[in-house]
């Protein structure tokens, strides 16, 4: 059983949960960017929620499926259709062998979830299918998937049809987006005034926003305070000796542009991070568009793990609802 | 040195021994990364060791960040008693310096660079006082070299040289990274060097290129068939110059399967290396020669 892939879409990727274990040699756990629609999208289709996914971007693939499968599309809205037919997102539904899946343009987000029952069957590079381009691992040769590509699928155990998850429980950004960051790390290199000003500020999302991680611009520039750079450190006040980089941590090279590192996160280097975004909104950030207004919100350790545990809630609604 | 604990987000746990690099910041941070390892607290998902820092990646749902910070914290001491010793290996890297590829890329980024009218190897010369690019190569590989943290990328390793603090040679980084750099380049930047173990954009000024893989996914090179990565903190590394006769006779080795690198297990103490570095790199030397 597989998926013939006519049309790659701009850059579509095998993702699943990603690949824990292996940062402290600069290997990131990669996998989907929004978890929470990757885990939605399998559990329509009656996978386990880790199942390997196909992961698009702006634009979605063209595939031809070589046998009777059930799949359901999430995150990102995209209108869709099977052999000309429009089918909805966030629900399941059947392809028959010799259908074609293709989608029209992006309506609003930015990455769409496409799980197929059984689940995507290559072989994992350390324990994960996730495609991480820059050191070879995962996906196809470790590659996007390209034309022609035939993605082998796993045997289902069940293949439920015509189930959605209602509107309410989908997640998504908001528009002016909000991420929520906790300040911390190198967050004592900054004033008073600039740590203020980063908050106070709109930013938008810049080009330069992939995998790797998101570039913001717009803000006023930071400032930091004035220290004798430690040795080793650089002459740059935003470098520090080069160290660790957390995922979701916000570093600003020459006090400028925010990036905050995403799920093929390089591990470190020298520059300076004020804190990081919460582990509940690292999902929304994939979903975020070029020229996208943010606004970064400050919250403390309770905020960050109730909002953690509110969004551990809203799987459990969707669970509940599709049992 | 004054060690500084931070969250990263409700993740991750940064714990910083030192804001300057030494030795010493690296020897306490990777023991130190070590007993946290160790420990096993539950819920610990990544033990990153670094330079002069050490993060841990952990899951909040099953033991709380407060928590967790304490059971970090307590492990301190452990750090501060252990015995700054390390068994170890030391490894023969041969470096072609100034070889025809990374020169290509220094002319075609040569905007982005502090200094265009020049090499990066003629500027590092220059401000570093040499008085000649042949001079400062030589002081790049005289002494060895510890591997300080892997990262940034797969398999890519920082290097801080085995000399007194005034010998330190200091680069800065491009004023703005570049898009490319080849394989295998030998870069430099602050107080550190590096192999880039991928092609891709860096910032490190670059010096010269090695024929010998660092990182495979594919694990067919022979040195890297057990795991794809080559490189583990605490690894020490001489490089070895070669001209472009040596450099093609390697990379046709690595290519036929036999190539096998210069290895030899060593112990380093710190405290011993700290009273007579010039003794303690002989030594290491005379293991490595040996092998």
């Amino acid at each position: 059983m597989a998926l013939k892939i006519i049309k790659p879409g701009l850059s579509t990727s095998i993702q699943d949960l990603g690949r824990p274990g292996y940062f402290h040699l600069g290997i990131p756990i990669g996998g989907a960017m929004d978890r929470f629609a990757m885990r939605a999208a399998n559990m329509l289709v009656g996978n386990p929620e880790d199942a390997a996914a196909l992961e698009a971007v702006f634009m979605g693939p063209e595939i031809e499926f070589t046998e009777d499968v059930v799949v359901a599309v999430t995150g990102a809205e995209m209108p869709m259709s099977v052999d000309g037919e429009a089918v909805e997102g966030w629900s399941s539904f059947a392809v028959n062998a010799g259908q074609t899946l293709s989608f029209g343009f992006l309506k609003s987000g930015a990455r769409i979830y496409i799980a197929v029952s059984g689940g995507i069957a290559t072989d994992p590079d350390l324990g994960s299918r996730s495609t991480y381009p820059i050191g070879a691992l995962g996906g196809i040769e470790g590659r996007p998937i390209a034309e022609g590509d035939v993605i082998p699928v796993g045997k289902a155990e069940q293949s439920p049809v015509g189930r959605s998850v209602s509107a309410a429980l989908r997640r998504g950004p908001s528009n002016p987006a909000e991420l929520r960051v906790l300040p911390g790390l190198y967050w004592n290199r900054l004033t008073e005034a600039a740590g203020q000003g980063f908050f106070d500020d709109t930013w938008t999302v810049a080009p330069e926003a992939d995998r790797m991680g998101y570039r913001f611009k717009g803000g006023r520039a930071l400032e930091f305070v004035d220290r004798e750079q430690p040795f080793g450190a650089g002459a740059d006040p935003s470098n520090i000796v080069d160290g660790c980089y957390s995922y979701g941590s916000i570093q600003v090279p020459g006090g400028t542009e925010p990036i905050v590192l995403h799920r093929d996160a390089v591990s470190g280097g020298g520059y300076f991070t004020l804190g990081a975004i919460i582990s509940a909104d690292m999902d929304l950030i994939g979903q975020l568009q070029p020229n996208t207004p943010v606004k970064f919100l400050k919250v403390d350790m309770d905020q960050a793990l109730a909002a953690r545990a509110e969004r551990h809630a809203g799987l459990q609604k969707i669970r509940e609802e599709l049992a | 040195m004054k060690t500084r604990y931070t969250f990263g987000g409700d993740e991750h746990i940064h714990v910083e021994m030192d804001e300057e690099m030494s030795l010493d910041a690296f020897f306490k941070s990777l023991s130190m990364s070590n007993a946290v390892r160790d420990a096993d607290i539950p819920g610990v998902t990544e033990i990153c060791p670094a330079n002069a820092s050490f993060q841990v990646k952990f899951d909040p749902d099953v033991t709380h960040p407060d928590d967790m910070l304490k059971r970090v914290q307590e492990l301190e001491h452990m750090a501060e008693s252990a015995e700054k010793r390390l068994s170890t290996r030391i490894i023969e890297i041969p470096v072609y310096y100034q070889d025809p590829w990374t020169h290509e890329t220094v002319m075609r980024f040569r905007e982005r660079h502090q200094d265009p009218s020049g090499t990066d190897l003629e500027y590092a010369a220059r401000i570093n006082g040499f008085d000649s690019v042949e001079a400062f190569i030589e002081a790049h590989h005289a002494q060895p070299w510890f591997v300080s943290m892997v990262g940034f990328v797969a398999g890519l390793p920082f290097l801080y040289q085995l000399v007194e603090r005034d010998k330190q040679l200091q680069v800065p980084k491009y004023l703005r990274p570049r898009t490319d750099t080849p394989k295998l380049t030998v870069g430099y930047g602050g107080c550190f060097s590096c192999i880039y173990s991928v092609r891709g954009a860096g910032g490190y000024q670059m010096f010269g290129i090695t024929p010998m893989p660092i990182y495979d996914p594919e694990q067919k090179v022979s040195h890297l068939k057990d795991f794809m990565v080559f490189f583990r903190p605490g690894d020490i590394v001489k490089w070895a110059p070669i001209n472009r006769a040596e450099y093609d006779r390697i990379i046709a080795a690595v290519e036929a399967g036999t190539y096998a690198p210069r290895i030899a297990e060593v112990d380093f103490d710190l405290e011993e290396f700290n009273a007579d570095m010039a003794g303690t790199n002989a030594k290491l030397m005379e293991a490595l020669n040996g092998a």
